[in-house]
């Protein structure tokens, strides 16, 4: 524990002062609420706003048949290019959070248990790589790999608290890994998806090349699920 | 398109009305909506947060005649400003409001330069306009390096995403930021409102920033925030130095009144998305009713006719268009000037003019530059500099 942690303590709890704690329970408990209901009530309101239908944004454009209606193939190829924006959102984030988990263990130094540097560049230059296989798979594809789809806007605003506990210069390594964790579950389940579209599509040598990334992201999840585990446990012994 | 602001009531305050539910709409559109729409709904925001800070600072001063009116008028105008604000979306996340924010400092004063007929102002304009298209370049440089995304999903292509004056030689002394302020008696209407709409926005930003600095991690964006919400404060000391102080506090509450029809009148004009226009629209009523209270006061308490202060009509609005040939232009010709005094000079000149400045600027940098860190080698790259490898994990990718 740091200096600053044992000169202050955590004062989040009730137990910090117990008579305080006491009197803030008698008044709650005492007071009336000002009107009838519960927690329904706001569901209510938020429903009103879901009811009106507006979208977060609109899908990919893509190009349109001579016929000048998007058929169900292009549908198809919208939902792709969607969830391939998606995808190539994740990995550019996820090379910049690396490095920002990088960054946290040359400072640190490295430590047992826990990843070494080499072991942090090399997830990083795989998302980086898997990043730029998206991006030219998207311009192949007859996309624009620099427009933001609905759902890249969602992983974006998805991952915000990740980015945030690793440019935290006060968070831990474990606080770190715990973070990566979750970033990676998404990013495995994310490229098995990508393979079933690419599959169902009938983009042979996609699939095979996602695969490879899959493969990839596999181990990343394994490592960090590893050094998470082991840290904490670690941690506990100490 | 022309507005009769004389013969124009438009809504009088007591039919000014909203409920919490008109209040809060769904919001805009981050995806889908048009660049300038959002620039629009950040710069009348801004406006509508200099409204309600004018009518504060004024109540605090004026005698007791004035507190009802000014208290009645700002009522509505929270109501607007949170209408308007509202309109962004949580998927909007700070930063990227923030490069929204610089688009509006860029976009809306390079119209303002253009446009301005007293040529000093027109220079304090062009001199601010400069150091904003910086702040633009270091935040997206912030965004790509550690959100990973990209500023020109926000700017979508209107505005250049480059270095301008450098924010590290922005930092000035108290004494090289003030102007010399128009003269009330014989200056153009639309140089008053240019003056006003500037202030309203550049206030709003260092305010902004100010606020959101603190949430983000990241030590380099904390500093970042606190390096810019610095240089937007000089900012906001330089173009309210270009107000007359020999207004009559009522005459300034006229003007900010005409100044906020003349906005929403433009914003009607530009507007893209039908929704957003019928906002517009209906504020242009309920300023052009906050307009003529402000003009029977003054026939009532200074004997004065306020078509001595208006125009007849609206001079042309704010162009919400892009302005990349003018900046690009300006950017070449005066990205040296520094300021000394009221006057800009040539950055040889200021160790001898501006030594202040120059003291100052030594002492906050002294432990390092935020702004010169966070875009180290840093080119806008579509999409991001990645594309280009360039990463601490470039060695021995494929």
């Amino acid at each position: 524990m740091s200096t600053a942690a044992k000169m202050t303590g955590n004062r989040t709890g009730m137990q910090t002062s117990p008579e305080l704690a006491e009197e803030l329970i008698e008044g709650a408990t005492n007071a009336t609420p000002s009107s009838q209901g519960d927690a329904q009530d706001i569901a209510d309101y938020r429903g009103e706003y879901i009811a009106e239908g507006f979208p977060i944004g609109s899908l990919p454009t893509v190009p349109v048949s001579e016929e000048g209606e998007a058929d169900e193939d292009e549908l198809g190829m919208a939902v792709f290019l969607d969830k391939l924006s998606e995808r190539l959102a994740y990995e550019r984030t996820g090379t910049r959070l690396y490095e920002a988990l990088l960054n946290k263990c040359e400072t640190l130094g490295e430590t047992t248990p826990g990843p070494t540097l080499e072991e942090i560049e090399h997830i990083g230059r795989e998302e980086m790589e898997h990043f730029l296989l998206l991006n030219e798979t998207i311009a192949e594809l007859g996309g624009d790999p620099t427009l933001q789809s609905p759902s890249a806007d969602v992983a974006g605003v998805t991952s915000l608290g990740i980015m945030q506990v690793l440019t935290d210069p006060r968070s831990s390594m474990a606080h770190c890994l715990q973070a990566m964790l979750t970033a990676e579950l998404t990013d495995n389940d994310g490229w098995q998806l990508l393979i079933k579209l690419a599959e169902n599509l009938g983009y042979n040598e996609l699939t095979t090349q996602f695969e490879t990334a899959l493969e990839h992201e596999e181990e990343h999840l394994q490592n960090v699920r590893t050094w998470l585990s082991e840290c904490v446990l670690d941690s506990a012994e100490a | 398109m022309t507005l009769d602001i004389f013969n124009e009531k438009g809504t009088p305050l007591e039919k000014q009305e909203f409920t919490w539910r008109e209040l809060v709409q769904t919001p805009t559109s981050k995806l889908d909506d048009d660049a300038f729409t959002r620039v629009r709904i950040i710069l009348m925001n801004g406006l509508e947060s200099e409204a309600l800070r004018f009518s504060h600072a004024t109540a605090r001063m004026m005698n007791g005649a004035f507190r009802l009116p000014l208290a009645q008028v700002r009522r509505v105008e929270q109501h607007q400003q949170t209408m308007v604000n509202w309109l962004l979306p949580a998927d909007l996340s700070p930063l990227e409001t923030t490069i929204g924010f610089e688009q509006v400092a860029i976009e809306v004063t390079a119209s303002v330069a253009l446009r301005e007929p007293d040529e000093y102002l027109a220079q304090v304009y062009r001199f601010g306009l400069l150091e904003d298209f910086d702040h633009l370049y270091r935040f997206s440089a912030l965004m790509d390096r550690v959100m990973g995304a990209d500023a020109n999903n926000i700017i979508q292509n209107y505005s250049d995403i480059m270095p301008g004056r450098p924010t590290i030689v922005e930092h000035r002394a108290p004494e090289d930021n003030l102007r010399e302020h128009y003269n009330a008696m014989t200056a153009d209407p639309l140089t008053k409102l240019h003056a006003l709409t500037i202030t309203a926005a550049e206030n709003q930003t260092h305010d902004y920033y100010m606020t959101i600095g603190p949430m983000f991690a990241d030590p380099i964006a904390r500093q970042l925030y606190a390096e810019i919400a610095s240089i937007e404060e000089q900012h906001t000391t330089q173009y309210e130095s270009l107000l007359d102080p020999n207004e009559t506090p009522l005459e300034k509450w006229l003007m900010h009144e005409a100044m906020e029809v003349y906005n929403y009148f433009g914003c009607m004009q530009y507007e893209t998305n039908p929704r957003i226009k019928q906002i517009w629209e209906r504020f242009v009523d309920y300023e052009l009713g906050h307009l003529h209270m402000v003009m029977d006061l003054m026939k009532q308490i200074e004997k004065r006719d306020p078509a001595e202060l208006l125009p007849p009509t609206l001079p042309e609005p704010i162009e919400y268009v892009s302005h990349r040939q003018f900046v690009r232009e300006t950017l070449n010709r005066e990205v040296d000037l520094r300021a000394a005094g009221t006057s800009f000079i040539h950055k040889d000149e200021e160790p001898d003019r501006a030594p202040l400045s120059i003291a100052y600027r030594d002492q906050m940098n002294s432990e390092g530059s935020p702004s010169e860190v966070v875009a180290a080698g840093y080119t806008w790259t579509p999409g991001t500099e990645l594309v280009e490898k360039r990463s601490a994990f470039a060695k021995g990718a494929s």
